[in-house]
């Protein structure tokens, strides 16, 4: 029963958390910035009574906690307002940016995982040789990079100068496809320069993190017991010291994906890659505060889901934890 | 033997320790290189500007000195107003430096006094404290700063305010684990019972003994605002008036330097945000694993 209380309380905080997030994007969005109507007004000489009406249709003559519930209402049923520069409905904006989005994203977290992994664990393993000393630093420089200067520098080096992979989009534009296979190949070379960018600036943390949890791990008891059984190194260290070091990189991974958001939003700016990232650049740039305000709030919703996930997981994969 | 023990405990966490463990850091490899990198940023953000001044309104006459490769002239080139590159990259320096020390400045003082109260205080006030800093820590850097300087403004106060209010929330909570360990200890009890106030025997007893871990954790958060300035700026929500490092670099983005080959503008101001940012971390990097025992002999 421990285990169903520990859920119940952490959902119960999630749902705080995010009650807390959509309260303070209202609180950003609808007081903070004064009059949304003079924004709208910006190109004009609109008479008293065109304001009055445009106050009426956007509900600005209600009283706040009036207009609150009604922005949580819109919300709940998925009403994200329009968008000032597309004339479109913020949610069918959202649809189509948000898979290039994911596509990009889990493309660079796969690989960000496994290579920062076993990087990791091989430093670790190899704690205090040259090679381990090299991997920490590279590590530290990695993570010092900005990411949106690095993008430009693949851009110039690989893209413009040697003329390996496209530099723009996530596809060649006006191109028709005969097939799904033909989109894939152009999809993929697309992909390269946007996913290196991410796995390069991301890395760095993540090898970091899978080492110094690793060496802690090696000094413990039951990899000596495991040693003395006579067990192989690799199998000591793959079978006994990497599944229980990867407690931590869980715990990160919360912190991974607030980084890998922000990295998002460089990658697909350098890279005009059509997902949620160029889309909150371009709304910033012509301060088209509807789709600021979403794109952001899906951001945040985002984070603190994957938190939850997290959370979920540590549950399942520490035994501790679970029977505690 | 009581007496030396509560000495001892307070004397080992004060300043003098953040000093022993600067030096412990300059005798590390890594923290030393990170102090050489400091050293020439900090040599070139003051020194520079006084022999190398840039002026912003000194465009080129022609459009010929528009985007041009280094000359004997302009060392590194101009960029796409005919300005000197290696003049603008130098000034660009002290705002970088500027906005990313006083941001940590202002979330320094945030994340110490919360984590001070959140660890300390036992009642409600304590745990609605945490709860707020929880919520800071999820919620996602990047995306917040970007919304409040689209919506705030972007003046170089505005900028520094916002990032400094949005990255306390780490530091909150180092801050708060070490306090919770520390209000148990005998010294803490034992000052209760001499009649401290408990604003005393947080500021007196308490904070002295976080100091060493704040310290190490103030130079890792200089190293992230100094990059979110520069991301900002990138993205077009810089101070226009003052040119950051960040600035020259979106001007470099929106004219297609990278397409049309203008290495010049491109690498010195990227090269000069790695080489502090990275000074930053190599430090920020050894001071932690000296001050967290947990890290230590890694």
């Amino acid at each position: 029963m421990p285990r169903l209380r520990y859920l119940l309380t952490k959902l119960g905080q999630v749902l705080v958390t995010l009650l807390a997030v959509v309260t303070f994007n209202f609180y950003l969005f609808h007081v903070l910035p004064g009059d949304p109507i003079r924004l709208l007004a910006r190109a004009g000489n609109l008479q008293p009574e065109d304001i009055a009406r445009l106050r009426q249709l956007f509900g600005l003559d209600q009283s706040l906690p009036v207009q609150y519930l009604v922005y949580l209402r819109d919300l709940a049923t998925g009403n994200l307002g329009m968008s000032l520069t597309y004339r479109q409905p913020v949610s069918d904006i959202l649809a189509q940016r948000i898979v290039n989005t994911v596509e990009l994203l889990t493309v660079a977290t796969v690989l960000v995982v496994v290579i920062g992994i076993v990087a990791g664990v091989v430093a670790a393993a190899r704690r205090g040789t040259r090679a381990d000393a090299g991997t920490v630093i590279v590590s530290l420089f990695f993570w010092s990079l900005p990411t949106f200067w690095t993008g430009l520098m693949l851009i110039f080096i690989l893209g413009v100068y040697f003329h390996a992979f496209p530099i723009s989009g996530s596809g060649t534009p006006g191109v028709f496809y005969t097939s799904p296979i033909a989109q894939l190949e152009d999809f993929l070379p697309h992909l390269v320069l946007p996913s290196l960018t991410l796995v390069l600036v991301d890395i760095g943390q993540f090898v970091l993190i899978t080492r110094s949890s690793l060496i802690d791990v090696l000094t413990e008891d039951f990899i000596l017991t495991a040693k003395a059984k006579g067990l192989s190194a690799r199998q000591v260290l793959w079978r006994h010291g990497v599944p229980n070091a990867m407690l931590p990189v869980v715990t990160t991974s919360a912190l991974y994906v607030s980084l890998v958001v922000g990295g998002a939003i460089q990658v697909e700016t350098v890279f005009s890659w059509p997902g949620m990232g160029r889309l909150i650049y371009d709304a910033v740039l012509r301060r088209d505060y509807p789709l600021i305000e979403a794109s952001f709030l899906l951001f945040a919703v985002t984070v603190i889901l994957v938190n939850f996930v997290s959370d979920l997981l540590y549950l399942w994969i520490d035994p501790r934890v679970r029977n505690a | 033997m009581a007496a030396v023990a509560i000495v001892d405990e307070q004397d080992r966490s004060s300043l003098a320790a953040v000093r022993a463990n600067i030096g412990l850091a300059w005798a590390d490899p890594i923290g030393r290189v990170g102090f050489f990198l400091l050293a020439l940023t900090f040599l070139v953000a003051l020194v520079g500007p006084v022999l190398f001044p840039f002026n912003p309104a000194d465009v080129g006459a022609t459009a010929a000195s528009i985007l041009q490769p280094p000359t004997a002239q302009h060392w590194l080139g101009t960029d796409e107003l005919g300005r000197d590159v290696f003049r603008e990259t130098i000034s660009g320096s002290q705002i970088s430096l500027l906005v990313g020390l006083l941001a940590t400045a202002i979330s320094m003082l945030a994340g110490t006094v919360v984590g001070l109260g959140a660890g300390y205080s036992r009642g409600p006030i304590g745990a609605l404290m945490m709860r707020i800093t929880d919520f800071f820590l999820v919620l996602p850097t990047l995306p917040l700063i970007i919304v409040l300087a689209a919506i705030i403004g972007q003046s170089l106060s505005v900028i520094i305010l916002v990032i400094g209010l949005t990255s306390w929330a780490s530091t909150a909570r180092i801050v708060r684990s070490q306090v919770l360990s520390l209000r148990e200890r005998v010294f803490i009890d034992r000052v209760r019972a001499l009649g401290a106030t408990d604003l005393r025997i947080t500021v007196v007893h308490i904070l002295p003994n976080v100091l060493p871990l704040i310290f190490a954790n103030t130079v890792l958060v200089i190293a992230g605002s100094i990059l979110s300035e520069a991301t900002l700026a990138f993205l077009g929500l810089g101070d226009p008036v003052h040119v950051s490092w960040g600035t020259m670099l979106h001007y470099a983005f929106e004219v297609g330097a990278a397409g049309r080959g203008a290495w010049w503008y491109l690498l010195p101001p990227g090269i000069g945000i790695v080489v502090v940012v990275l000074g930053f971390t190599l430090i920020g990097y050894t001071l932690d694993r000296i001050v967290n025992p947990r890290l230590r002999n890694r």
